[in-house]
């Protein structure tokens, strides 16, 4: 009785959803989001949701692990990957629109110990430090980690180091190990370590951008978020003033 | 038809994947004897708490064990000052380090088969050994352990076969130094994080090969309840 009652009631709600102007109504849209990018996503996901009432369902993890979900049907619109190379196969093997891949930030890599006032202002202390694990992330699977070993490289370094290297999978795990003090330095993401454009904790070397090439991190929307008007509007979010200054607070640039 | 792809990094993850199980096994069964023995036959109230923690890493997610561990053995932890108070160097990403990992991580798996074997003997063999004028140790040594062998070689496999299953511990401890803490279940990830699927696929496939085999021999080599 209740329930045939309320029938007509719901099917006319459902078919005013249904008719309603894409503006006001609300979508929803999976984004999966470079381990790197957890902090700065997850403040512009609630400015984004306050804003345009899409909402955005946010997973963290490994670019390659999303990568190999992708390609075997994972329902992801959208990829803010670690790197350009994801992204470019991506479009390029056709799981996402090429059209619409675009750099949301340019990662800065920093040379971080935990303990305060042990790295100084110019990273002398990789050459003249008595350190034995320097934790860097895996440079065959992080943008971070090739560029940490461009710039031992640039600094004439990598002889140095050989032997007291600790590998991350990721640039996440790469953290934990200085984070625990087991490796008295670590080549991590500026954006771990700052919040609101300063150091939480320990000391920090940020390397110029000049000593490897620039960590682009690329957006693209992936076959699922085609057509949905969340996915558009977040990649439109991404570019806009909100969500730079976000971005910039953590310490990535444009 | 697709080439073998196994390079030079993936033995050399496979030969150390295979030392590492063995010297995890071989110590487990050492120092998992007189544990289990206790275990089987104590009435002490320590009993529960004590099979407890034994079965902890059963259910406990192996990067929770690896990441206290990684805590533990660090400078700021007990295991870190305890070798730096005997010299050494600190654990985290040495092959030590590892075992230790893998010890605590397969505890479990070599304990409880040991435990239920020492159980099923029942009191008769080591009382009749008793009136034959066995020592406690003698009645350990020649009756007990030759009739708990099955007990050791079930322990001995799961523990071996465990360990060279281990991947969340290696992934929080290891490093990922090739040659050092670079196990099998690691370069496997490595591999399909580069996309390098064919690479991933002879190992992993390797892997589910090798698991199957060790426990169809499990299934073979435990005696049948006839009866």
């Amino acid at each position: 009785m209740f329930h045939t009652r309320k029938t007509p009631f719901f099917a006319a709600f459902t078919l005013a959803a249904i008719l309603a102007p894409g503006g006001a109504h609300a979508d929803e849209v999976a984004v999966a989001v470079a381990a790197n990018f957890t902090a700065p996503m997850q403040k512009i996901a609630q400015l984004f949701e306050q804003d345009t009432g899409h909402k955005a369902q946010l997973s963290f993890g490994a670019t390659g692990k999303f990568y190999a979900q992708i390609a075997n049907g994972a329902p992801f619109g959208i990829l803010l990957a670690a790197d350009d190379r994801t992204p470019e196969k991506i479009g390029r093997e056709g799981l996402g629109d090429p059209a619409t891949r675009f750099t949301y930030a340019i990662g800065r890599l920093v040379l971080w110990s935990k303990q305060p006032g042990y790295v100084d202002a110019e990273g002398r202390v990789l050459q003249q430090g008595d350190w034995r694990h320097i934790a860097i992330a895996n440079p065959k699977l992080a943008p971070y980690g090739q560029a940490a070993m461009e710039t031992l490289a640039q600094l004439n370094l990598t002889d140095k180091v050989q032997g007291r290297v600790v590998q991350g999978e990721n640039i996440g795990q790469t953290y934990q190990f200085a984070a625990s003090g087991n490796a008295a330095l670590g080549f991590v993401a500026l954006s771990q370590v700052t919040e609101d454009g300063r150091l939480r904790e320990g000391s920090a070397w940020v390397v110029p951008a000049s000593l490897h090439a620039p960590i682009r991190q690329d957006a693209i929307v992936l076959k699922p978020g085609q057509g949905n008007a969340a996915a558009a509007a977040l990649m439109q979010y991404l570019r806009g003033d909100k969500a730079r200054a976000v971005i910039q607070s953590y310490g990535y640039a444009f | 038809m697709v080439a073998f792809t196994l390079g030079p990094e993936d033995w050399a993850a496979i030969r150390l994947t295979l030392r590492l199980a063995a010297i995890t096994t071989a110590l487990l069964l050492v120092l998992c004897t007189p544990l289990a023995w206790w275990l089987a036959h104590t009435r002490s109230r320590w009993r529960g708490p004590v099979g407890a923690v034994v079965a902890l890493p059963l259910v406990l997610p192996p990067t929770v064990i690896g990441f206290y561990l990684l805590v533990a053995m660090g400078p700021h932890g007990f295991l870190g000052h305890l070798t730096d108070a005997l010299g050494l160097h600190r654990l985290p990403f040495t092959f030590a380090g590892l075992v230790i990992g893998s010890l605590v991580y397969s505890l479990p798996f070599a304990v409880q088969p040991l435990q239920r074997a020492f159980e099923a003997l029942g009191p008769r063999p080591l009382e009749v050994a008793a009136t034959l004028g066995a020592a406690r140790l003698d009645r350990f040594f020649t009756v007990a352990l030759p009739l708990a062998r099955p007990g050791f070689i079930t322990a001995a496999i799961l523990t071996f076969a465990h360990t060279v299953g281990e991947f969340g511990v290696v992934l929080m401890l290891g490093g990922n130094i090739p040659g050092v803490t670079r196990v099998v279940s690691v370069q496997i990830y490595d591999h399909v994080e580069a996309m390098e699927y064919t690479h991933a696929h002879w190992l992993a496939g390797g892997m589910v090969a090798f698991s199957f085999v060790v426990l169809m021999l499990l299934q073979w080599l435990q005696p049948r309840k006839s009866r």
